[in-house]
């Protein structure tokens, strides 16, 4: 009995000849790069809480969609590398670039150790191991052992950074840049791993572990190595987000925020990376209309969407796309 | 040891709840194969109903029923309503329709009855049992009330026609199909005795924790450390890891300096991926097998 997740989306179709798809991607990061000139200062801020999200749905994706294993738990993820950046900056004053790959790293090693014994537990199981983890979090972080480092229930404050060498930016264009800078980083390096002989294992493993072990593939290290490495995405969009936000604290980081992510991987589409900035949209813009249609009720809003998601459209936004380029290339050979 | 006594008792007593939702949480597991996570919420919601209704000014144990009978009727319409289209979609289509779930759920009650925390009456009054102060009376009467349920359960399951078809249902659907069992209406009859049991649950440890949207997370949690601990195969299983689960954290609380007081959460994390680590059927559970 093998339930895994749903199919990836079908290459042949999502890459198109490489001219294009080159194409696109530079237009695309055009617009991105023109955007923060003609929009508000605020609408700037939620753009680069879209990448942030974006980034840690690549991590839940490349953990999900391409290993086939289930995480409730990456809001944990998210905190520790937000509380890593900003305990960074606040006590031993770290600039705040510098941040980032301490908090990737702590992420990656806390996510391997945690994949170990993850290795033992399949689907449903891991929801649940992943579920606890989630809930546990904002106690450990309010623990008064570590209030010193941590700020207790406060959480710690930071500063907004100012653009560096006297560019002519404001505080959030400046971060703007810097997080879609990051966040391009992140995206190549995750399409790269996946084309990679390692991404072929880490599918191999997803699509049938028994299979992927006659070939010889090392399954135990390979899922304990994409723990790691989907924590690491997650813990830096948590120091960006941090950083972005300027401030952490343990009840931003509840079981919500695991919940969250996943609507924005389930959204994006399950095994295609780009998805993630959909997911990340969505996740941003979609509770503050559930919001405008009723007050009280965004939650049920944002659930109804979710299930109705579910029903309609399960394989996202990659599969929506799948079907237009479909459409467009029928149109072509006619 | 007067202490250690009475903290153990007092543990079982919660450990009641646990197990109660450890129960809910496994009758959906065997009828569906997933676990449920807004199995709390669904308790919290059905509590809620029960509050109103007493509000309203009727007699506790008439809105006890009234609302043990709505919550029923409401599991089998999620079961009709929302899952049944999915039932072959994989495990992450479930995960999100569950935390979908949820968030509605939550949403809704903290819409219907806001936000603020209520106190929720309980029928067995709070004097101490017996006049040692080892255990109160409503303790005492949770711990009635769930043996009650299990005597309850165990003659139906046992006893009944139905309960024996849905026994056979959840173990072999394809034969029991042959045989000329309804399995799809016995899925949806699981959902609804899961969400009765819930709501049991849920209408005795709202005295204890009071009654507000989010009451439910860590009771769920325990719930399922529960599950696990006893093993999801096993409705007896899923009991007694409920009221071992009930001890340990009461116990961790009393003589654990930090950890105990302010880690309970933690405590059931790592309750859950012990249990899974070590001895992934549980302590009554079978083995799960794979043909490869």
């Amino acid at each position: 009995m093998l339930e895994s997740v749903p199919e990836p989306a079908v290459p042949d179709v999502l890459a198109p000849s490489l001219i294009g798809r080159n194409g696109l991607m530079l237009a695309l990061l055009a617009v991105a790069l023109l955007l923060p000139f003609v929009v508000q200062n605020f609408l700037i801020f939620q753009l680069t809480l879209v990448l942030v999200y974006a980034i840690a749905i690549i991590g839940l994706n490349l953990l999900t969609g391409f290993n086939g294993q289930f995480s409730l738990g990456h809001s944990a993820f998210y905190a520790l590398g937000a509380y890593v950046a900003a305990m960074l900056m606040d006590k031993v004053d770290f600039p705040y670039p510098a941040t980032l790959p301490v908090a990737g790293i702590a992420c990656f090693v806390f996510g391997f150790l945690f994949g170990l014994p993850a290795l033992r537990l399949e689907g449903v199981y891991l929801a649940l191991a992943t579920f606890a983890l989630a809930v546990a979090t904002p106690q450990i972080l309010k623990l008064s052992p570590l209030e010193y480092w941590t700020g207790g229930v406060q959480g710690i404050v930071i500063n907004k950074p100012d653009a560096p060498f006297g560019l002519p930016l404001t505080q959030d264009q400046w971060l703007y840049f810097f997080t879609l800078f990051v966040t391009v980083i992140m995206t190549v390096l995750a399409h790269n791993l996946v084309a990679s002989r390692t991404g072929r294992a880490m599918m191999a493993i997803r699509d049938n572990p028994t299979a992927a072990r006659s070939m010889g593939i090392n399954i135990a290290l390979y899922k304990s190595l994409t723990f790691g490495v989907s924590a690491l995405y997650t813990g830096i969009a948590g120091a960006l987000g941090a950083i972005v936000v300027q401030f952490v604290a343990p009840d931003s980081f509840t079981f919500l925020l695991s919940i969250t992510l996943l609507v924005g991987l389930v959204v994006g589409g399950v095994g295609w990376i780009p998805g993630a900035f959909f997911g990340g949209a969505f996740v941003l813009f979609v509770p503050n209309f559930a919001e405008s249609i009723s007050k009280g009720l965004s939650g049920a809003v944002y659930g109804v969407m979710i299930i109705l998601l579910i029903f309609v459209l399960p394989t996202g936004a990659s599969g929506l796309v799948r079907a237009a380029l479909q459409r467009l290339r029928a149109h072509k050979i006619q | 040891m007067e202490l250690f006594l009475q903290q153990t008792l007092a543990g079982l007593a919660t450990g009641t709840i646990y197990a109660c939702i450890a129960l809910a949480i496994v009758m959906t597991y065997q009828a569906i194969g997933h676990l449920n996570f807004a199995q709390g919420e669904m308790a919290m919601f059905s509590t809620f109903i029960a509050w109103q209704l007493i509000q309203w000014g009727t007699p506790y144990w008439i809105a006890f029923l009234a609302t043990v009978a709505v919550s029923f009727a409401g599991g089998v319409l999620i079961e009709r309503i929302v899952l049944r289209p999915i039932q072959h979609a994989p495990v992450l289509s479930h995960v999100a329709v569950f935390i979908g779930l949820l968030a509605i759920l939550n949403s809704l009650a903290g819409f219907i009855w806001d936000f603020n925390v209520k106190p929720f009456p309980t029928p067995f009054g709070t004097a101490p049992l017996l006049g040692n102060g080892f255990i109160d009376a409503h303790q005492a009467g949770m711990i009635a009330i769930t043996l009650l349920l299990l005597a309850f359960l165990y003659g139906f399951f046992r006893f009944t026609r139905v309960g024996l078809a849905m026994r056979a249902a959840a173990h072999d659907p394809v034969s029991a199909r042959l045989v000329g069992i309804r399995v799809g209406w016995m899925t949806a009859l699981g959902w609804g005795m899961a969400a009765a049991i819930g709501a049991i649950a849920g209408m005795m440890i709202a005295p204890i924790v009071f009654l507000e949207p989010n009451m439910m997370l860590g009771v769920l949690l325990y719930g399922f450390a529960g599950a696990v601990l006893g093993g999801l195969s096993s409705p007896v299983g899923a009991v007694i890891g409920g009221l071992i689960v009930g001890v340990v954290e009461n116990l961790a609380g009393t003589f654990i300096p930090v950890i105990g007081g302010e880690l309970k959460f933690t405590i059931a994390l790592v309750i859950i991926v012990a249990v899974l680590v070590m001895k992934p059927q549980g302590l009554l559970g079978r083995p799960v097998l794979h043909r490869v």
